[in-house]
């Protein structure tokens, strides 16, 4: 499926993210990386877990308020089918567990931070998935 | 929730624009590449300054990586993780948000992505124990 290029609400979206992960450094000190916040609930359920739930339950919370303001919910437009669906989360949960990080983690705030490992894997995991959407989508089509 | 709605507002919720933007050969979104710049314009001053702070407000410390070193794991956990993100056109975020839509196939996507943070952890957790025996035995 093709979509078009919004670049205004991308800009106001991002800036909205970055506020997020501005105020969860400055009052819990923490790194707003979801896959780690994720992993952290699965791997030690036991210690601060708090602040891992509410910041998941805000996503939702988050996309709730969207669906308020906008008065519809937001496109989500997939092709993929399940057991692409199954394959790609196996992946995107191995691969951030191992590479310790996501887009938010590595790409938002690693970034921000100048953490040459962080710029490392950004670039790494945005060649890859140019790479898997070009073998998909021109090679294998 | 301004997370969540930043990933709302931005379309990065919608797998289509995500792969829109990594099909460089075909019709290029480059949304994705306003979103990062959008929140780097944020990030990057605000967390240079926050982190001249000795303390955050509510916690003893800044707990951040202060690892340097670009080692294989680093690297190719960040391909693999790009694999299944052109796969899908979801990373955890996004994927995470979108289960309030109630939507079958991200579900499966989020419960496979929690199985393969758990098959990573146990794996390597058996690897280090194997390492440790082999040294000491």
């Amino acid at each position: 499926m093709q979509t078009t290029f919004t670049p205004y609400s991308g800009l106001l979206g991002g800036a909205l993210i970055g506020f997020a992960a501005v105020l969860l450094l400055v009052a819990n000190g923490r790194i707003a990386g979801i896959s780690s916040i994720i992993g952290g609930l699965l791997t030690r359920p036991t210690t601060d877990i708090g602040w891992r739930i509410a910041f998941v339950c805000g996503l939702g919370l988050g996309a709730c308020s969207y669906r308020l303001i906008a008065g519809e919910w937001f496109a989500v437009d997939s092709a993929a089918t399940w057991p692409v669906m199954l394959t790609a989360g196996l992946f995107v949960g191995f691969g951030t567990r191992m590479g310790g990080g996501c887009t938010s983690g590595h790409g938002v705030c690693g970034l921000a931070r100048l953490s040459p490992r962080s710029l490392v894997a950004t670039l790494v995991f945005m060649a890859s998935g140019m790479l898997t959407v070009f073998v998909t989508r021109h090679l294998l089509d | 929730m301004l997370f969540g709605l930043g990933l709302a507002i931005s379309g990065m919720v919608n797998p289509a624009k995500v792969l829109g933007f990594l099909d460089v050969a075909g019709n290029w979104d480059p949304t994705l590449a306003f979103v990062m710049l959008g929140a780097l314009g944020v990030t990057a001053p605000a967390f240079y300054i926050i982190l001249k702070r000795p303390a955050p407000w509510f916690a003893p410390r800044f707990e951040l990586s202060t690892r340097k070193d670009i080692e294989p794991r680093l690297v190719s956990g960040a391909a693999l993780f790009g694999v299944g993100w052109g796969l899908a056109g979801l990373c955890p975020g996004p994927a995470v948000t979108d289960l309030v839509t109630i939507n079958g196939s991200v579900a499966l996507f989020v419960a496979a992505m929690l199985a393969g943070m758990l098959l990573h952890d146990r794996m390597s957790a058996h690897w280090q124990s194997r390492f440790a025996a082999d040294r000491s035995g």
